[in-house]
C-alpha cells in the first residue's frame, strides 16, 4: 500500500472530527468589459458576465467535494472594485451596479460577492466618492455584496479625509441596517495594503494585475491545528509547538493546493494563488483563540497572547509555503470576534480587550475583525481606531483591517447575532479618550521612511 | 479513465463485508491493488487502494453505491481520490 493505515486514518480523522476543510474556492473575474456610460446597461452586463462565466463553479465545487472527501464550505466571486467600472458613467448612486451582483450571486447559487470596492489611499477621485456614498445603501439592499475600501499603503502613506469619510460610513451602514444587527457592517472592510488576490470576504477583490478569471482557494484548519498542540506533552518547548504546528500546516495546505489545482484544470481558467490562512468559525473547537490557550495561555487576551499568536502565525507560514509555490492573498492567522467561539469567550470574560485585540494584529492576519462596539460610539473615535490599525499595517508592511459592528441602540455587554459563519458578537468597550480633533485634521499620513526602498 | 482511489471500511464485524464490498467494487471493475484488514476489539477495520474504472462506473457512482451497502450493513465506508493522501503525506 502507498499509505499506512495510521496516514489515512490522519486525515479521515482531520476531516470528520477535527473540521479539515477548504474554505473557499473564490472565482476572479475581470469586469473591465462590462463598462458602459448608462448604469442600468452596465449593471446588465455586470449581472451577464458573472453568471455566464461562474455558471459552472458551483457544481464543480460540489463534484470535488465528493471525489476528495473534503468539505469545501464556501464558494464566492471577487470582482474588479466598482468603483474603476464606476468612473465611465455619471450616475450618482451606484447601488443599481450592487444590485446586479446581489442577483448575479443568487442565480449562480454563492453567498458572497465582493468588489463594491474602492482603493484611495492617495486620493478620493469622482467615481471613488459615489462609491463610497453608496455603500450604505449598497449594503442595505443587497444580501450577497461585500463592500471594501483601501485608506492606506506602505507606499502612500494614509489618507486621513478617507479614513473619517469610512468612518462615516461605517456608522451609516450600522443605522441603514439596524433593524438586522448592523449586518452591513459586517460585509464592509476597510483596509490598509489591500491585496488584489483575497479570496476571504468581506475584503475580496479582483485587482488590476490580475488574469480576465483566476482561482483563488483559501485554506482552514484551526480545529486541526488546536488538536495537534493539544495532543503535546504540558511542558513540549516552543520549538517543538512550532515544529507540530508547521508539519500540520503543510498538510492543511497541500488539500488547498489539491483544490486549487483541480479547480483551474477543470475549469479551464488560470490557478492563482493558496492563502494560507487559518480561518476560525463559531463551531465549537475551530477557534484560533483555543489554539493559544492549548498553547497555555489561560485565556485568549492574557499576557503571552501575542507571543503566542506570532509563533502560530509564522509556523503556519513556515509549514504552508513548503505546500504550495503560489502563497498568495492574506495568508496569516484570522482573529475575528463573532466567528471564533474561543474569542467571544475570551471577550465577554474580560481577558481580551479591543486595546489588545490591535496589538495581536501587529503579528497575524488581517486586524480588527467582526468587533461589535457600542452603537453611540462617535466618528472620530472610529476614525482613530482606523488610523491606528491602518497605522501598524503601513509601518510593518503588511495588510491591516478594520471591520467594526456598531450595535445601534446597544452598549457594551449587549450582543449582536448573525448566525452562520458570521456568529455573534459581544459589545465591546471601546477607550473614551479619542477626542475630537486628531481625527478632524484630514490630510495625509505622509508615506513612512520605509516606502523609499528603490 | 482510471482513477486511483482509497476505500476504508469501519464499523461493528460482521459476516460478509468484505463480500459485500468487493462485490461492488468487482460490478463497478474497480481492481483491488492492496487491502489491509484488521479487527480492534469488536471493531472491523480495512483501507483499500483500488482502481476506478470511470469509463464503466463513474467515482461519485460507485460512492453512492458504497455508501448504499454502509447503510444496509451499519457501516462507515469512504471512498475518496488518492491525490488526496498523497499530496498530504508525501512530500
Amino acid at each position: 500500500m502507498h499509505f499506512t493505515p495510521e496516514e489515512i486514518v490522519e486525515t479521515l480523522t482531520m476531516i470528520t472530527r477535527q473540521r479539515l476543510d477548504v474554505r473557499t474556492i473564490t472565482l476572479g473575474l475581470s469586469l473591465s468589459s462590462c463598462v458602459d456610460s448608462d448604469i442600468d446597461l452596465m449593471a446588465r452586463n455586470v449581472y451577464e458576465r458573472v453568471t455566464s462565466t461562474a455558471a459552472r463553479l458551483v457544481p464543480l465545487a460540489e463534484q470535488l467535494e465528493r471525489e476528495y472527501g473534503i468539505p469545501i464550505v464556501n464558494k464566492r466571486i471577487a470582482v474588479t472594485p466598482i468603483a474603476q467600472l464606476a468612473a465611465a458613467t455619471r450616475a450618482r448612486d451606484l447601488t443599481p451596479l450592487a444590485l446586479a451582483l446581489d442577483r448575479a450571486a443568487a442565480t449562480v447559487g454563492i453567498d458572497f460577492i465582493g468588489g463594491f470596492s474602492a482603493l484611495v489611499q492617495k486620493g478620493i477621485s469622482d467615481a471613488d466618492a459615489r462609491l463610497i456614498a453608496s455603500i450604505p445603501g449598497a449594503l442595505a439592499t443587497t444580501e450577497r455584496v461585500c463592500a471594501s475600501v483601501n485608506v492606506a499603503t506602505t507606499r502612500a502613506g494614509i489618507n486621513m479625509d478617507a479614513v473619517l469619510a469610512m468612518a462615516q460610513t461605517v456608522l451609516d451602514t450600522a443605522q441603514a441596517t439596524a433593524d438586522r444587527d448592523s449586518i452591513g457592517c459586517a460585509k464592509l472592510v476597510i483596509f490598509a495594503n489591500m491585496v488584489e488576490d483575497n479570496p476571504f470576504m468581506a475584503g475580496a477583490v479582483h485587482g488590476s494585475g490580475e488574469p480576465d478569471t483566476v482561482v483563488n482557494v483559501g485554506i482552514s484548519g484551526p480545529g486541526v491545528v488546536r488538536a495537534v498542540v493539544e495532543s503535546l506533552a504540558p511542558d513540549a518547548g516552543l520549538t517543538e509547538v512550532s515544529e507540530a504546528i508547521k508539519a500540520t500546516a503543510f498538510k492543511i495546505t497541500r488539500v488547498g493546493e489539491l483544490i486549487a489545482r483541480e479547480a483551474a484544470t477543470r475549469l479551464g481558467v488560470a490557478r492563482g494563488i493558496v492563502d494560507l490562512s487559518l480561518a476560525p468559525t463559531p463551531a465549537e473547537g475551530d477557534s484560533v483563540a483555543e489554539i493559544i490557550e492549548a498553547m497555555g495561555v489561560k485565556r485568549c487576551g492574557g499576557p503571552g497572547t501575542t507571543a503566542a499568536l506570532a509563533l502560530l502565525n509564522d509556523a503556519v507560514k513556515k509549514g504552508g509555503a513548503m505546500a504550495t509555490s503560489s502563497t498568495g492573498g492574506l495568508s496569516g492567522a484570522f482573529i475575528p470576534v463573532s466567528e471564533d467561539a474561543g474569542m467571544i469567550r475570551a471577550a465577554e470574560s474580560g481577558a481580551l480587550s479591543l486595546e489588545k485585540l490591535e496589538a495581536m494584529t501587529s503579528v497575524c492576519s488581517v486586524g480588527l475583525d467582526m468587533i461589535a462596539i457600542p452603537g453611540d460610539t462617535p466618528v472620530e473615535t472610529i476614525a482613530g481606531i482606523i488610523a491606528d490599525e491602518a497605522a501598524i499595517g503601513v509601518i510593518n508592511a503588511k495588510t491591516t483591517a478594520v471591520r467594526l459592528l456598531p450595535a445601534v441602540g446597544k452598549e457594551a455587554g449587549g450582543r449582536l447575532s448573525f448566525g452562520g459563519l458570521l456568529g455573534e458578537a459581544p459589545v465591546m468597550s471601546v477607550n473614551p479618550w479619542a477626542g475630537s480633533v486628531f481625527a478632524r485634521r484630514g490630510g495625509r499620513f505622509p508615506a513612512p521612511l520605509g516606502s523609499l526602498r528603490n | 479513465m482510471r482513477t486511483p482511489a482509497v476505500l476504508t471500511v469501519l464499523g461493528e464485524d460482521r459476516v460478509g463485508i468484505v463480500a459485500a464490498v468487493s462485490g461492488a467494487l468487482a460490478e463497478a471493475n474497480a481492481n483491488i491493488e492492496d487491502i489491509r484488514q484488521t479487527i480492534l476489539g469488536s471493531i472491523f477495520s480495512m483501507t483499500m487502494l483500488v482502481t476506478v474504472d470511470e469509463d464503466h462506473l463513474p467515482l461519485v457512482e460507485l460512492q453512492s453505491r458504497l455508501a448504499e451497502i454502509g447503510r444496509q450493513l451499519g457501516l462507515q465506508i469512504t471512498l475518496q481520490r488518492e491525490d488526496v493522501f498523497r499530496f498530504m503525506h508525501r512530500v
